[in-house]
């Protein structure tokens, strides 16, 4: 069997959604020389462009913009400078050839590819939990859809998908979507939120459902689906304080559309497919303070990483992928270190990045369990403590850590009190 | 005299039937299908299981036991003529009691009894060195290497294109609401578009069987739904077994099943719960018969996969004929109109079966038709992308690119493939997926729905929003954005 063509890169960057482009930018600005950028979309921005609603870039850039024209200015940052685009180009395998050889597979309509790569940085976002993931059963018929898929059915595509619809979870992507049909003319008539709490921000609470008059329905599950070959009716029920639906409470919503928004989870099978250590708390690789993941020369950044709620931070780990890929290929690879694994104690849910050396300052993303008022983020072992005026598992928490402050300790614990 | 029959359903008996008899010369053979595409009835949400025919008894059931047996074999060839994927990789029914058992040595002797053929029963080690997910309790099982596995769908896709290769004519979205019958014998069918005269009136439509029995004057049987459900696990969660898992079985069902998909995904299921005669279209799921699904399935295995490795749930609905058996039969009267009904389990497996054999009983009743001299018995599957080496590929792709544009992610399905699906017959969402598994990842289309509704709505030259998941009534959407507020007074 004959082998593929094999291009030689020094930074392979798959994926490109913001936390990909800013990678190649930065990576191209450094002086890193063969840097290619592939997607599998036909235009780049990742999730960007189906995203017309403002709520973008202002921590970065001042200024607060559509998804549609964040996605120009990073595609017209990356377009000046000299990566090589792939798009439709859909990376089928990676695999770990050695500590400076990776290679990717990568089908597009202009033949196969094989890239080998002395550095990659993996940026192939996240997908959206789907009602199936949610436990909804019922019938399947059509008017079932997931938010981006409800977004990208309006704003791309220009369909209406629906009259009257109901958004099961309360995310941020829910609530957008919840306003975005509205301003079109759809009817919501419920975002049903599990939780006691809304699992958006609070800004878009009140700017996506309380400004339309939209319900939230906090501790409510949606059941079940009815309808044969369009969805008639949704079945929604209260929980108690086990998240189990109380019988009593079953009602039924007629309604021609269900939005399913109940989250993302990383698109990592790539990555594991090449042998990389997966955290079971983040979804997302485990990685270290370069955002090195368990394979040497292998970096991860934006949704694929962790669910960020912010654009900058996937921005911002795109960029620190593409400056510790540079150094990578400059040092041929980093010293040896005792790494030490951050343990995620009580009040959150994970910590990214989950092992530090002391090499660099460190930006710690961190996201709380459960909403709560005057709380405070302790390092035992570095006697630290910041306090938080209020966290909820919506916002992702960020703490930096000095190199000489992770040296010092021995261990590292995490947690909110 | 017309010499024309029509076949009721396009599911997999009722085409396996229209494959037989398009061999025959100077017989038009027409098949009506009420839904948008073949195979979504009963031959659609199964476990896809070739059984290997021991489950019935031969006494009681008769056209179950011989004819699944004879079934397994035909497919054999059949499925290698269509280009069917099928594992033959074989069933183990796992003993974990002492009636259990008992159970086994039944279905060894009513298996030897049927004619099925390198029956064993395997001892508790033995069973481990072949599976080693079974569960410790497991004493015995009852090793049947004749089974296999295929995809159901592709099945009935498969036979509808050698088919209409062969001159059948297949109309769907062509409701039969009645039989014509006129000096005691068939005239022909009544559909929602039209009538369609002819000699020869095959009733294989599955669930509504009674139903078009009783329109043809024919009442001696009914129809009941008995439900099903399965989960779909990712293709990455595992392990998953080599072989078919079943239950000792009830008097009831076989028991609920863990296998391995021919596509690679864990798959358990189903449980068997009886509907009213009415509820024919309540292909539900419900949390208490999954939660039941995953208890009895957690018997055979050590362990599942997390409930989070599951992508997808569905149901289908059995149908079951109020004798048990079989009906497969050539009335007197109303004359010419021709039986396949009550096709619960085994019906996948004894499809080609009970094909021949309604060959034969037609003939007895005065089909004369000869043999084709022409007649293709094979069918060419479409391109699988994912399935080719890459050598294949650098010379597909520069040839046609748009086998290089990845639609579906989860999948690795092109562009190439989906357009060639549509040009095979696809005329919507779901008929793309069963024909392509566009959609059956785990994202379950997401990512892929809207790139191929845009490539129906192109090859179709049909709006995007108009282009229908599973026929009228399934559309995408509602219309184009902003046609809700089109010729309201924006000012009020
Ligand atoms: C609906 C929604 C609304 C949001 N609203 C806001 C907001 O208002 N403000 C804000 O700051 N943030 C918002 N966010 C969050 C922010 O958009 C994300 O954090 C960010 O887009 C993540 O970027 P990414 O580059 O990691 O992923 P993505 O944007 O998902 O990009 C990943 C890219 O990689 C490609 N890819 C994946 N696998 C492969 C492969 N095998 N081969 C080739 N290419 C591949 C994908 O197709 C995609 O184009 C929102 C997110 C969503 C989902
Ligand atoms: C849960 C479950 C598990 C099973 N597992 C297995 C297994 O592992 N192995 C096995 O061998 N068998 C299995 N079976 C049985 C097998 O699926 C059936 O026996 C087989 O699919 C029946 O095929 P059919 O063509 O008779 O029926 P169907 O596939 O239901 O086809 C009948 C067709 O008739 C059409 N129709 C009905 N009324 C009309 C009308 N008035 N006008 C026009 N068209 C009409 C319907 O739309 C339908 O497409 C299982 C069945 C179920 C439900």
């Amino acid at each position: 069997m004959r082998t593929l063509p094999t291009r030689r890169v020094d930074l392979l960057v798959v994926g490109g959604g913001p936390a990909g482009l800013a990678a190649a930018a930065r990576a191209s600005e450094l002086g890193v020389r063969r840097v290619v950028l592939v997607d599998e979309r036909r235009w780049l921005g990742g999730i960007l462009p189906q995203c017309i609603h403002p709520g973008f870039g202002f921590h970065r850039y001042g200024r607060d913009m559509t998804g549609c024209e964040l996605a120009e200015k990073l595609i017209d940052r990356v377009s000046s400078l000299d990566v090589d685009v792939y798009t439709e180009a859909h990376t089928v395998r990676m695999g770990y050839e050695s500590y400076l050889s990776k290679t990717a597979e990568v089908l597009t309509p202009r033949g196969a590819f094989r890239f080998r790569a002395k550095t990659v940085v993996y940026a192939a976002g996240a997908r959206e939990r789907t009602c199936f993931e949610a436990g909804i059963v019922g019938s399947r018929p059509a008017g079932v859809y997931t938010a981006g898929e409800v977004q990208e059915m309006m704003d791309v595509w220009g369909i209406l998908p629906g009259r009257e619809a109901v958004v099961a979870g309360s995310g941020d992507v829910g609530l957008i979507v919840a306003r975005r049909l509205t301003l079109e003319g759809v009817k919501v008539k419920a975002v049903v939120e599990l939780m006691p709490y809304p699992g958006g921000l609070l800004r878009n609470v009140v700017q996506c459902l309380e400004d339309y008059q939209i319900p939230l329905l906090l501790s409510h599950v949606v059941l079940a689906v009815e309808g044969s070959k369009r969805v008639e009716s949704v079945l929604v029920a209260e929980v108690d304080e086990n998240l189990r639906a109380r019988e009593e409470t079953v009602k039924r919503i007629p309604c021609d559309l269900l939005v399913i928004a109940v989250g993302l989870i990383p698109r990592v099978e790539l990555l594991a497919g090449a042998g990389a250590m997966i955290d079971p708390k983040t979804g997302g690789p485990v990685v270290n303070e370069f955002l090195e993941t368990s394979l040497p020369g292998v970096f991860a950044a934006g949704n694929a990483l962790v669910i960020n709620d912010l654009v900058e931070h996937a921005m911002e780990q795109g960029e620190l992928a593409a400056e510790s890929a540079y150094r990578f290929i400059e040092d041929g690879g980093f010293r040896s270190a005792s790494w030490k694994r951050v343990r995620v104690g009580d009040g959150l849910r994970f910590v990214v990045p989950q092992l530090l050396a002391g090499f660099r300052d460190v930006k710690l993303y961190l996201r709380a369990s459960s909403p709560s008022e005057n709380t405070r983020l302790l390092i035992p072992e570095l006697e630290k403590s910041v306090r938080l005026r209020s966290v909820r598992p919506a916002e992702m928490i960020t703490l930096t850590l000095k190199a000489e402050d992770v040296l010092k300790a021995e261990r590292l614990t995490i947690k909110l009190v | 005299m017309l010499d024309r029959v029509v076949v009721v359903g396009a599911g997999v008996v009722g085409l396996s039937i229209a494959r037989v008899l398009s061999a025959l010369e100077g017989l038009e053979v027409v098949v009506v299908e009420k839904e948008a595409d073949v195979g979504w009835g009963a031959s659609k949400a199964n476990t896809g299981i070739i059984h290997s025919g021991y489950d019935d008894d031969p006494v009681k059931y008769p056209n179950r036991a011989r004819l699944a047996v004879k079934g397994n074999r035909l497919w054999t060839t059949w499925a290698e003529q269509l280009s069917i994927p099928v594992d033959w990789c074989g069933s183990l029914v796992l003993a974990r009691s002492l009636e259990d058992r008992r159970v086994l040595r039944k279905l060894l002797a009513r298996g030897i009894r049927n004619g099925v053929p390198a029956l064993r029963i395997l001892d508790g080690e033995e069973v481990r060195a072949l599976e080693p997910m079974v569960s410790e309790d497991v004493v015995e099982a009852l090793w049947s290497p004749t089974a296999g596995v295929l995809s159901p769908y592709e099945a009935t896709v498969a036979l509808a294109e050698n088919c209409v290769e062969n001159g059948v004519k297949i109309l769907t979205e062509t409701l039969v609401k009645g039989v014509r019958v006129k000096g005691g014998s068939v005239e022909g069918v009544e559909t929602s578009r039209g009538f369609i005269g002819a000699r020869w009136v095959v009733n294989a439509a599955g669930l509504y069987a009674d139903e078009i029995a009783r329109m043809a004057g024919v009442s001696d049987y009914t129809i009941t739904p008995r439900r099903g459900e399965y989960l779909v696990f990712d293709k990455d969660a595992g392990p998953k077994p080599s072989r078919i898992l079943f239950p000792s079985p009830t008097p009831v069902s076989k028991g609920v099943v863990v296998e391995t998909t021919v596509a690679g995904n864990l798959m358990i299921g189903p449980n068997a719960v009886d509907l009213p005669r009415d509820a024919k279209e309540e292909t539900y799921t419900t949390k208490e018969g999954l939660a039941y699904v995953w208890r009895e399935a957690s018997k055979l295995v050590k362990k599942l996969p997390g409930k989070r490795e599951v992508i997808r749930v569905f149901s289908g609905l059995r149908p079951q004929p109020s004798g048990g058996d079989f009906i497969v039969r050539v009335l007197e009267e109303p004359e010419g109109f021709v039986e396949a009904a009550g096709m619960r389990s085994p019906g996948l497996a004894a499809a080609p079966a009970v094909a021949l054999e309604i060959l034969r009983l037609m003939r007895l009743n005065g089909l004369d038709h000869g043999f084709k001299k022409r007649w293709k018995a094979e069918r060419r599957a479409g391109l699988r992308i994912m399935g080719l080496g890459w050598d294949m590929l650098e010379k597909t792709v520069p040839r046609n690119p748009s086998y290089g544009r990845v639609v579906c992610w989860c999948e690795g399905v092109t562009e190439g493939e989906v357009v060639d699906a549509i040009r095979r017959g696809a005329k919507t969402i779901d008929g793309v997926k069963f024909r392509t598994r566009a959609g059956m990842g785990r994202c379950q289309g997401a990512f892929c729905r809207l790139r191929i509704a845009a490539i129906l709505a192109r090859e179709l030259g049909k709006p995007i929003w108009s282009i229908t998941v599973k026929g009228t009534g399934s559309e995408l959407g509602v219309g184009d954005v902003k046609s809700l507020l089109e010729g309201e007074d924006v000012a009020d």
